[in-house]
């Protein structure tokens, strides 16, 4: 047998690929849509957990869903309370009125005010955040969540959502999990991109997009994650596209392609499909051939 | 008058709206400061580029446990306290993981030995200069930390109050946005007419519904996409404030960095109408 047919031990079964931005509004989403039509049998993820806007293409059809119970929420119970101040006192967040009520979007649920009450008026009560769904979709399983408005604890739902897509991909044989990433690059990012075999980071030739394109390379090199870029509205600017196609020769990342400025990408949006249905023989052949140089670099990472 | 400029989805205009905004008051005369709070990607500073005089590290609170004191495996209190996990009790000894501190404080004030200390950790630097003679305070997070809030509310302290301060918010609806959304006195929610601008712009609705703060909607990009955003606007009897119109002019403009107020021809006109109906909105919830 040659070397190159044997399997290889160290190969994963699951690839995960994680399309982030660093900005907002670059294509993130219709990107992952349109390469969630494209490759091998997946699962995917929506790990915007704040602005989940995936399943506005997908039309998922849930067919479980659960809370997500996380941390804690302060209650002082006014009967109890004498008004002593204390917790006003030792809260470092400002949760706590003049009235001696909770805010509830000021409350880190640390527990302070709970501990430091005479009276025992101040509890902490498990903290409802949001829900996550399990989806049947026309590409595949889809896991999706809401974080409650003004909620707490992105971070752990992001995290939550990963997990519960990971072991529908084990259960189904697929070999790849596509996560639709947050922007910026805080604790959501962070939660997304922990232990992901390749982050793709959508970028368009705008003086912020590359500032922040920056930042975000940045951030997968300190967690030692994998990075391809793709530029998308390349029309807007030929010189900035340049500048970060150099970026990525200087830095030694690859470029996974480039996508133009047209406006099937809105048009396919309003139609609740992926630029690649909507568009098959424009825009659909760029995703393919995107798609092609990504599934390339994760075979070579995964010999 | 602190105005925020929110949005939900993220790259709708919010930075455009704050730095054109800004420019076109300034030029009417009105003092006007503004402050990037969007710590993650702060991208303010690449339309007005101010000149920042000012560099100052922003900390948080972290534990620090003397061994000499600490009692370990006969105590362990701290550990069991720590909602974020961020004490362990491991092999009598208690170890610190400082990345998962809220600085609370509550380790320290139940430490029944006063063994444990607050100490710092730097989660990002606070800059402050001007634009011409508009103050600017904006905030970076360093790389790799996941705790903006803190960081958010150093760089609203830093900016001075003034006649307006106007104030560009991070996307999405969790703690950064309600940090950088506390003692708004109006809410600028600015979106696009797609779907995805929908969806998160009713996100944003609910949000700053419930923080009850008064708000109005700016379109950006106006003709785009489909009427969806007017429709919900109407159909939720909330006021339009302004539109910016789709214009590949106006979205190259942007892209080299450039303000639409006095690069963009006839765009100085969809600002002065956006700032006649802040007013009148803001008139209106005075009276």
């Amino acid at each position: 047998m040659s070397p190159a047919s044997k399997p290889n031990k160290n190969a994963k079964a699951i690839q995960e690929v994680v399309v982030i931005s660093g900005k907002g509004g670059t294509g993130k989403t219709s990107v992952t849509a349109a390469l969630a039509a494209l490759g091998p049998k997946k699962v995917l993820a929506d790990c915007d957990v704040d602005a989940a806007d995936l399943h506005l293409v997908l039309a998922p059809d849930n067919i479980r869903t659960e809370d997500f119970i996380a941390g804690e929420r302060a209650f002082i119970n006014a009967d109890a309370c004498v008004g002593c101040g204390l917790c006003l006192e030792h809260c470092r967040y400002g949760a706590v009125s003049a009235q001696f009520e909770i805010i509830n979007e000021n409350c880190e649920g640390c527990g302070v005010c709970a501990f430091v009450c005479p009276e025992d008026a101040a509890v902490m009560l498990p903290r409802h955040c949001g829900v996550w769904h399990i989806a049947k979709t026309r590409f595949g399983s889809l896991v999706h969540a809401r974080l409650g408005v003004a909620e707490e604890n992105s971070g752990k739902l992001v995290t939550t959502v990963r997990q519960a897509a990971r072991k529908l991909a084990e259960e189904q044989g697929a070999s790849l999990i596509l996560t639709d990433g947050p922007p910026g690059i805080g604790c959501p990012v962070i939660a997304s991109l922990g232990g992901a075999d390749l982050a793709l980071a959508v970028a368009e030739p705008t003086t912020s997009a590359l500032h922040d394109l920056k930042r975000v390379h940045d951030l997968t090199k300190h967690f030692d994650i994998p990075l391809m870029v793709i530029i998308n509205k390349s029309g807007i600017n030929e010189e900035i596209t340049k500048t970060i196609g150099d970026y990525c020769k200087d830095n030694g990342v690859e470029m996974a392609g480039t996508l133009p400025y047209d406006n099937a990408f809105t048009q396919a949006q309003i139609r609740a499909l992926s630029v690649v249905e909507y568009d098959p023989e424009g825009r659909g052949r760029d995703l393919l051939g995107l798609w092609n140089r990504i599934q390339a670099r994760l075979d070579q990472d995964n010999q | 008058m602190r105005i925020v400029i929110a949005s939900g989805k993220g790259g709708t205009g919010k930075t455009t709206v704050v730095a054109n905004l800004a420019t076109y008051l300034k030029l009417s005369g009105l003092n006007v400061s503004v402050a990037d709070c969007d710590v993650e990607e702060p991208n303010l500073h690449l339309f007005l580029n101010p000149r920042l005089d000012i560099e100052k590290t922003t900390t948080v609170p972290v534990p620090k446990v003397d061994p000499e004191r600490c009692t370990g495996d006969d105590c362990g209190l701290c550990a069991q306290l720590c909602r974020f996990k961020a004490l362990i009790l491991m092999a009598g000894e208690v170890m610190v993981f400082a990345e998962l501190c809220h600085g609370c404080g509550l380790c320290t004030l139940a430490c029944p030995e006063k063994a444990i200390i607050e100490d710092s950790r730097i989660i990002g630097v606070v800059r402050s200069g001007m634009v011409g003679c508009m103050p600017f305070t904006e905030g970076e997070l360093r790389i790799g930390e996941a705790m903006s809030p803190p960081l958010i509310e150093a760089v609203k302290s830093a900016s001075p109050k003034n006649e307006v301060e106007l104030i560009d918010c991070p996307p999405g609806t969790s703690c950064p946005v309600i940090k950088s959304l506390d003692g708004a006195d109006f809410s600028v929610l600015v979106t696009e007419p797609t779907p995805f601008g929908l969806h998160d712009l009713d996100l944003a609705v609910q949000t700053l519904r419930q923080l009850r703060i008064p708000f109005g909607v700016v379109i950006n990009r106006d003709g785009m996409g489909n009427s969806c955003v007017h429709d919900y606007l109407e159909r939720e009897g909330i006021a339009l404030l302004g539109t910016i119109p789709h214009s590949l002019e106006a979205a190259q403009a942007y892209s080299r960095g450039q303000l639409h107020v006095g690069h963009v021809q006839g765009f100085e006109a969809h600002y002065a109408r956006l700032w006649d109906n802040i007013r009148q909105q803001i008139g209106e919830i005075h009276s």
